[in-house]
């Protein structure tokens, strides 16, 4: 947190008190917003100010998604400042962050933590870009190292679309209809909170009080003002559509169907529905089941599209716990709606705090790039090894809700989904209770009680063995992927244990 | 009653692996893979190689598969059918039927191809897709040219064309066309099947002209689009007044038959025979939807 600059030196507790102390301030509301010394006007000065030094750790979040250019701002100040060896701790990276990639290379980046990457970095760190591997941690895990102290951020440099000048920031700005707009700043909030110093970047400064805000001026010690921080097109589109893909939907029926017959869908249930065309497509068909029986769901948590608006405004979803928002329709009710709440990542997910939101779940329906028969889960690596994904809130709502349901495709073109062992092991089985094809259900064995219901209920489950062979006999088994022994990246489990380890590609 | 119900036959283009490899998901009473119209003329080989090695080695679970082969008369037509006619696994549909002469030259081919492969005569199924007024006016003779056949289809795109009209939603230039498909079709004791609907997007388009073509008497429907098999299944599945009555009807009949009463009455009427077909059809549809359970049917 920021000194206390010009406000004299304090006696203490008992000590003696001093006339000069007391010292009145007559500046106006506006005179002090004109002459707030949180403002900077470049992130050159912000980065002298908070003393960024050699080996440090900075940190920054994703709710700018591919649309993001705080990353690359920040680093090429830091870079022509000389500083190197730093820590990058993101909540998560995209294919607009290959510039990093030079970073890299030029020693100013040393190491990354984050929840995942995509595109030409991902490609460069699984060819052994990197010297130190890349810790891969969920949302949750992220906010338990922070605020337990286990990972300390020097810096974090946090984009907001609005601050006024004293640092009380939002998603969106109330100002300006057409500003940029993310929504929720659910993973910067955490960051906010426990990093030495704190950065916000805005192209937007607003009137103070800028209220309610998403990280309070308290959190924050300087403000920056920039002509850009993001590319609206990136960020997010205007509303997330239902899937028209009819293997999808077929998927999304069949999910629906089986939550039904497990008899969690009872009035006040919650859940969460991750992102992916099948998972929000389960939304659709439990709103049918949740017209029928005439319940309603307590809440929705996790990443918020504008489908689940579209319920919670047609009463079928009560609180709206939102650490992320997809589309602008949230972003939108985010801001227009008091009972959709902006949720930080540690409320979302910190193993470290019993009442989590994702403990209180009844029902996760999450996508995977790959199971396997013994019902782990991959989201990270694709099938030539290669790492393209990420684990967000996966592990998180997989361990805390009753009923964690996996949608994925049999095989995606020639690659098979369902395998003998995931390729890389991000959400263990003992967490996954069914996985639903476009072939049907195949219910964890360790749920007997579960797959009775079902049975019960007239849904004929399939082996999970079942998938695996059909699904081998669609693409024919493929020739295993060639690694060094190279470590590029540690796959953390939510509690911050070491779940497996990624390998650097073999060159052909 | 029928062999097969028939409310779903999804259309499923030759030369599209993965869509010849999902087409068994969607829950379709039929699937029918086609070689003709929607494969490009260099693509014939391919598409052709493509539903036969998918027809031999995987599993679908429809109760029907369907190939739409080429004119029997060209050189691809004749070729597709010595692909498809010996694994005895696939109904074949022959495109724009004009004459009672056409099905029984593709008959006489295929009656060929069993004997040579060893299969039994008659184990290929045969459709007579009817797309010309020559075809509509001949229909009756189409219907009943060859015991293969077990169903006509109406395909109305090249038909309105012929016709120099254009399709409606009302589909008034159909009236005609369909009447005569369906009577040839109930006449003969075979299936009628009507045109695809187009315009995927417009659900509420083709519930209606589903609803028009159920009133007509049409078993059912050409699919060009998954999501289009809920809504034709919906129009397809009997109230549960229907299903009620249609009970109440099974329950007399057994009562008759434990009495050994030739006179099966309900309520004090007496039940004829298309009471009772009616009654077993509306079970059928019903359990076809899950909506009532098989074991049941009586």
């Amino acid at each position: 947190m920021m000194e206390k600059e010009g406000s004299g030196n304090y006696p203490g507790v008992y000590g003696e008190f001093r006339e000069e102390n007391a010292k009145k301030s007559s500046m106006t509301l506006k005179e002090r917003s004109l002459h707030s010394p949180k403002v900077l006007k470049s992130i050159r000065e912000a980065v002298e100010r908070v003393g960024l030094k050699d080996g440090m750790t900075i940190s920054f979040h994703h709710h700018f998604r591919n649309g993001d250019e705080v990353v690359n701002q920040v680093m090429d100040v830091i870079a022509e400042m000389g500083i190197k060896d730093l820590t990058i701790m993101a909540s998560s990276l995209n294919e607009v962050h290959a510039p990093l990639i030079k970073h890299i290379k030029n020693g100013v980046v040393r190491r990354i933590e984050t929840s995942g990457m995509r595109g030409e970095l991902a490609e460069e760190i699984s060819r052994g870009l990197m010297d130190q591997p890349v810790i891969f941690r969920s949302h949750g895990n992220r906010a338990y190292a922070i605020s337990t102290g286990q990972v300390k951020i020097d810096v974090a440099f946090l984009g907001a679309p609005s601050s006024d000048p004293f640092g009380n920031c939002n998603g969106y700005s109330r100002e300006d209809d057409n500003s940029i707009s993310c929504g929720s700043l659910g993973y910067a909030k955490c960051d906010a909170e426990f990093a030495d110093k704190v950065v916000i970047l805005t192209n937007n400064i607003v009137p103070y009080p800028n209220a309610p805000f998403a990280i309070a001026e308290e959190f924050v010690d300087y403000v920056v003002l920039l002509e850009r921080i993001g590319d609206p097109k990136g960020i997010m589109s205007g509303a997330t559509r239902y899937t028209k893909n009819p293997k999808e939907l077929v998927i999304a029926r069949q999910a629906a169907d089986a939550i039904e017959a497990s008899g969690l869908l009872r009035k006040g249930f919650s859940m969460q529905m991750g992102s992916g065309g099948a998972s929000l497509a389960v939304t659709r068909f439990l709103e049918e089941k949740m017209e029928e029986k005439g319940i309603w769901a307590s809440f929705a948590l996790g990443g918020i599209t504008g489908s689940m608006v579209e319920l919670f405004k047609k009463g079928y979803v009560r609180r709206i716990l939102d650490v992320q928002s997809f589309d602008l329709v949230a972003a939108q009710s985010l801001k227009e709606n008091r009972f959709h709440q902006q949720i930080s990542a540690q409320y979302y997910a910190s193993p470290a705090n019993e009442g989590t939101a994702v403990n209180q779940l009844d029902i996760a329906v999450l996508s995977a790039l790959e199971a396997d028969v013994d019902f782990n889960v991959n989201v990270l690596t694709g099938a030539d090894g290669a790492i393209r994904g990420a684990i967000g809130g996966h592990q998180d709502a997989a361990a805390g809700a009753a009923l964690t349901v996996i949608v994925c495709p049999l095989t995606r073109g020639r690659i098979p989904c369902i395998v003998d062992r995931v390729s890389t092991l991000v959400t263990p089985g003992s967490t996954v209770d069914m996985i639903v094809t476009e072939f049907g259900v195949a219910v964890n064995p360790r749920r007997k009680e579960l797959k009775e219901r079902l049975e019960k209920a007239g849904i004929k489950t399939k082996d999970i063995h079942e998938f695996r062979n059909m699904a081998v006999n669609y693409t024919g088994q493929g020739d295993p992927i060639a690694y060094t022994d190279k470590v590029v990246g540690i796959v953390t489990y939510r509690d911050g244990s070491v779940i497996d380890r990624i390998y650097q590609l073999a060159e052909e | 009653m029928d062999e097969y119900l028939l409310r779903t036959m999804m259309f499923v283009p030759g030369n599209n692996p993965g869509m010849i490899r999902d087409a068994g998901i969607y829950g379709s009473d039929a699937v029918m893979f086609d070689l003709e119209d929607s494969v490009a003329v260099d693509q014939k080989d391919a598409a052709r190689f493509l539903v036969r090695e998918a027809l031999a080695t995987l599993e679908y679970d429809v109760p029907l598969l369907v190939v739409r082969i080429n004119d029997p008369r060209t050189a691809w037509g004749k070729a597709d059918l010595e692909a498809i006619v010996p694994l005895g696994r696939a109904a074949i549909r022959l495109p724009k039927t004009e004459t009672a002469e056409d099905v029984r030259y593709c008959a006489q081919i295929i009656e060929e191809i069993e004997k040579a492969s060893g299969l039994a005569a008659g184990t290929t199924k045969m459709m007579a897709a009817v797309e010309s007024a020559e075809g509509v006016l001949n229909a009756r003779e189409i219907a009943c040219a060859s015991p293969r056949l077990m169903g006509i289809a109406l395909g109305a795109e090249d038909y309105v064309t012929n016709l120099k009209t254009t399709r409606s939603p009302e589909g008034t230039e159909l009236m005609f066309g369909r009447s005569m498909i369906l009577h040839a079709a109930r006449a003969a004791g075979i299936a009628a099947i009507d045109t695809v609907y187009s315009d995927v997007d417009n659900e509420e388009g083709l519930r209606a002209e589903t609803e028009l073509i159920h009133q007509l008497g049409f078993d059912g429907k050409s699919v060009i689009n998954p999501r289009q098999i809920s809504v034709i299944h919906e129009v397809f599945t009997p109230s549960e007044k229907e299903v009620q009555k249609a009970l109440a009807v099974m329950d007399a009949i057994r009562e008759a038959n434990a009495k050994g009463s030739g006179v099966i009455s309900l309520n004090g009427k007496m039940i004829d025979k298309p009471v009772v077909e009616r009654a077993k059809r509306a079970l059928r549809l019903a359990a076809a939807m899950g909506t009532y359970p098989e074991e049941e049917l009586g």
